[in-house]
């Protein structure tokens, strides 16, 4: 996979680190507690490898997090890159502000920026996000976004799993993943309306809490316009696969 | 057989069970009074702060001691003493300091770095100097950091002048305490990155279906339905567990069995103090009933129980008299029965008792959640039998539909002189207010109210008398008979998917400015627990007269536990000027914000 990033990723990735600096700046110490620490998270939620029919791939979706409570840096990633055969697939970072705006919930607001590589030529855009991440009721992790394309595209995306316990280390993790357009983006393989819908089933071992292996099954189906411009492609419109890998932290 | 046989004979005999690692390194630094005798009557005036390696097996680690023991010597001094103590900060590089745990002494001598004095940089030794105008046991410990979760404390006994109300022929610290390897900062860290790191003790698929089978589908959906609803688990009793913590008595894990020994119909003083960062300890001793005579250093009407549960930074003196000569097990379970630290009584050296099996991993229930109404009433006689516990007493019939009583008003039941026994105040319960909080609180407590008589999560189910906060009775009456001149409601609010605890939603970062007193006032500070977890409440420089329905023989206490969705009221009398600490004593909520400064002024002259 080969991208490099354009003038405009530059460009957010500068603006990040210069509002990091403004927003964690060193405080005065208050009697010398440690509530206005500045913390970090590093997150592989999913990290693994996935067999299917065609092409297996590598499949990831991480974050990073740094701030206080009330306000965070996040870095977000997320991608899928073919291992054998023809190279394909797309990468895709976020660099987000998030703030602490309810008990369970921050919204964030940033910048998208995406790469899709093979089949055919290489193509990138960048997107504005807003969108909000935490804890549901009924304990649902759950993440969901408004994006706005540079092209003026309008979409959105629903992530949200759910923990159960087996066991105190055993843990089997339903997974649902879905992107939805309001206007198609053809040249990124999008379509109008429903886009995609991603199940995932997987079941990890806490061998530590920061470190936990696991191995699940996946399940992706194309819809709608979305699925006509796969198989326009040439590419496969439902998919299932077997997983494998590690979830981590630090 | 002198002291060092003792140990010799024990490390032989821990030797060939396999079990020396732990007890080797601490026992190395093991203070006099923690081994086999009486108290000495030691004074020690120079203490220095160091950083002492601590290594067990494979683990190197260090600890934080004064004079090279863990816990720190005991100090031993006379009411009416004027005590002086040279304190070295002896650290490669980080401050410390001493406060003395409910002894009531000038700001600047609290020890509060930030707060009332500099701290001690290292190098530099600071002479603490007060007059002692009052008797008990007490403790001290470093208010740095988190200094305090790796070694620095140690117990203060102060006697009185005039002979105590209740007689003993042989005494004993028996002081509590909760070990790691681990950086405490690296803890804290666990648990701002995930809240439930340190707990294995989660309810499982096989708890679902064991709950469906005992209790039926039906209740079990509505209980799942409502934690899950809330995003709150009923497991979460302690942020840090037995999973990390090895739990200490007298600086002796349970493999090294501290032990007090005793003659037959002697009365043995046991004087409690619960010196961990984060753990509160259930106390009993099989087969020995024991007389509370003291709390938190203050003598109360002798009650006799067979269990109290020890809060953070409280302590308690029993007298219990040995019926038969054998050996009594000392068993301090902790609330979330996922550990406990044992020692023995016993004839003779070398002897132990049966060590009780834990009791059931206790749930919090809908009581804890601050409902109101009837839910709440049939939670807390349903689920809490099935899992071997009950909640006494069952509360009232049924919960007034409260008017939210507003901030610093009032109360007009209390004008007037109260005499005993006094309505608790908040029995009913109190609606909350339209504030939840901000983020910086996940929960409330819809209704709050007084749970005085509650013994608490897990506890009250066994067959046996467990102390409650209604047990207790001062004898030290009269001390201030003037009714509260206005009331101070702070609420106890949490996040606890964050990690984050602070009074009224803001950290003391967030909120800086000092709850303000005038000196002579009396005031009623009203604690309200809007999370579900206890929270033991420590105030520095002025007594914490508890409203407990006893009237004027209300308690005096330094250290409060205030239980989920309780309403607590507290007299205060505002003696001296100075700005003084308030805050959570779970270590790690304190070193978050669950903090505050309550700075007494002086009255401005009339003109």
């Amino acid at each position: 996979m080969t991208f490099s990033f354009r003038p405009a990723a530059r460009r957010g990735f500068a603006l990040t680190v210069f509002l990091s600096s403004i927003l964690f700046a060193c405080e005065p110490a208050s009697a010398q507690l440690e509530d206005r620490r500045v913390r970090s998270l590093v997150q592989f939620d999913l990290f693994e490898y996935q067999a299917h029919e065609q092409a297996n791939a590598l499949r990831w979706d991480a974050f990073a997090w740094v701030g206080r409570d009330y306000d965070r840096l996040w870095l977000k990633s997320e991608g899928q890159q073919s291992v054998e055969g023809a190279s394909a697939g797309i990468t895709e970072v976020q660099a987000l502000y998030a703030r602490l705006v309810a008990p369970f919930w921050y919204l964030q607001t940033g910048w998208r920026f995406e790469a899709l590589n093979g089949p055919g030529d290489d193509r990138s855009r960048s997107l504005g996000v807003l969108g909000v991440q935490g804890l549901a009721p009924y304990r649902f992790d759950t993440e969901a976004a408004l994006f706005v394309s540079e092209d003026a595209d309008v979409s959105a995306r629903l992530t949200t799993t759910y923990d159960l316990l087996l066991t105190q280390q055993l843990v089997l993790q339903p997974r649902l993943d879905t992107n939805l357009a309001a206007t198609s983006a053809r040249r990124f393989g999008i379509g109008k309306g429903l886009n995609d819908l991603e199940l995932g089933l997987r079941l990890r071992y806490e061998v530590r809490r920061e470190f936990a292996p696991y191995v699940g099954v996946s399940w992706l189906r194309a819809f709608g316009d979305t699925a006509d411009l796969a198989e326009e492609e040439g590419d496969e419109i439902e998919r299932v696969s077997v997983v494998a890998g590690l979830r981590f932290w630090f | 057989m002198n002291g060092q046989e003792l140990l010799l004979s024990r490390r032989r005999f821990l030797q060939s069970t396999g079990l020396l690692g732990l007890l080797t390194a601490l026992e190395s630094l093991l203070p006099r009074y923690a081994r086999a005798g009486t108290l000495p009557p030691q004074v020690t005036n120079v203490l220095r702060i160091e950083r002492t390696p601590v290594s067990v097996g494979e683990i190197a680690g260090s600890g934080i001691t004064v004079n090279g023991s863990l816990p720190g010597p005991l100090l031993r001094f006379r009411e009416g003493d004027t005590v002086m103590l040279d304190v070295t900060n002896a650290l490669a590089d980080e401050d410390t300091s001493i406060h003395w745990h409910g002894l009531i002494v000038p700001p600047e001598m609290d020890g509060v770095p930030g707060v009332s004095f500099p701290g001690i940089r290292p190098g530099d030794t600071f002479t603490y100097q007060f007059l002692l105008r009052q008797s008990g046991t007490y403790w001290y410990h470093s208010h740095s950091g988190l200094q305090e979760q790796s070694g620095l404390f140690g117990p203060l006994i102060v006697d009185p002048v005039d002979p105590d109300p209740f007689s003993y022929d042989r005494e004993y610290v028996v002081m509590l305490s909760d070990w790691t390897f681990q950086d405490p900062y690296k803890v804290l860290t666990k648990l701002k990155k995930q809240a439930g790191y340190f707990n294995y003790r989660r309810r499982t698929v096989r708890d679902l279906f064991r709950d469906i089978s005992t209790r039926g589908l039906g209740d079990t959906f509505t209980e799942r339905e409502q934690w899950a609803r809330m995003r709150m688990d009923p497991t979460d009793i302690a942020d840090v567990t037995g999973e990390l913590f090895t739990y200490l008595m007298n600086g002796l894990p349970v493999t090294g069995n501290w032990t007090g020994l005793f003659r037959l119909g002697e009365r043995v003083r046991l004087r409690f103090i619960n010196a961990a960062a984060a753990t509160y300890f259930d106390v009993r001793i099989p087969g020995l009933p024991m007389t509370v005579v003291q709390a938190d250093g203050q003598n109360v009407k002798p009650v006799t129980v067979d269990e109290f549960r020890l809060a953070i930074a409280e302590t308690y003196d029993v007298i219990v008299r040995p019926s038969e000569e054998r050996a009594y097990t000392v068993f301090a379970e902790t609330m979330d029965r996922s550990g406990y630290a044992r020692g023995t009584l016993a004839p003779r050296q070398g002897m132990s008792a049966e060590i009780p099996a834990h009791r059931p991993r206790p749930l919090r229930t809908m009581a804890d959640m601050g409902m109101g109404g009837h839910e709440a009433m049939a939670e807390m006689t349903g689920a809490t039998s099935q899992h071997g516990m009950q909640h006494a007493p069952p509360a009232t019939p049924s919960y007034r539909a409260a008017n939210g009583q507003p901030a610093s008003s009032p109360s007009p039941e209390h004008a007037g002189h109260a005499a005993p026994p006094e309505p608790l105040q908040a029995i009913d319960g109190v609606a909350h207010g339209s504030d939840h909080h901000g983020p910086g609180s996940s929960s409330i407590a819809m209704v709050a109210r007084s749970r005085v008589q509650d013994p608490g999560t897990g506890l009250g189910g066994d067959g046996w008398k467990v102390l409650t906060y209604a047990d207790l009775r001062t004898l030290d009456y009269p001390r201030d008979d003037r009714e509260p001149e206005r009331d101070i409601e702070l609420h106890l609010t949490g996040n606890m998917e964050r990690y984050m605890w602070s009074f009224d939603g803001k950290t003391f970062a967030e909120a800086p400015e000092p709850i303000r007193l005038t000196a002579g006032e009396r005031v009623r500070l009203i604690l309200v627990n809007d999370t579900m977890m206890e929270h033991p409440i420590h105030l520095h420089g002025m007594w914490l007269e508890m409203e407990n329905g006893v009237g004027p023989l209300r308690p005096l206490k330094h250290t409060v536990n205030v239980k989920p969705a309780e309403r607590l009221g507290l007299r205060v009398t505002a003696d001296i000027p100075g700005r003084w600490a308030l805050h959570c004593h779970i270590l790690y909520h304190m070193e978050v914000g669950m903090f505050r400064i309550v700075q007494v002024d002086e009255p401005t002259e009339p003109t």
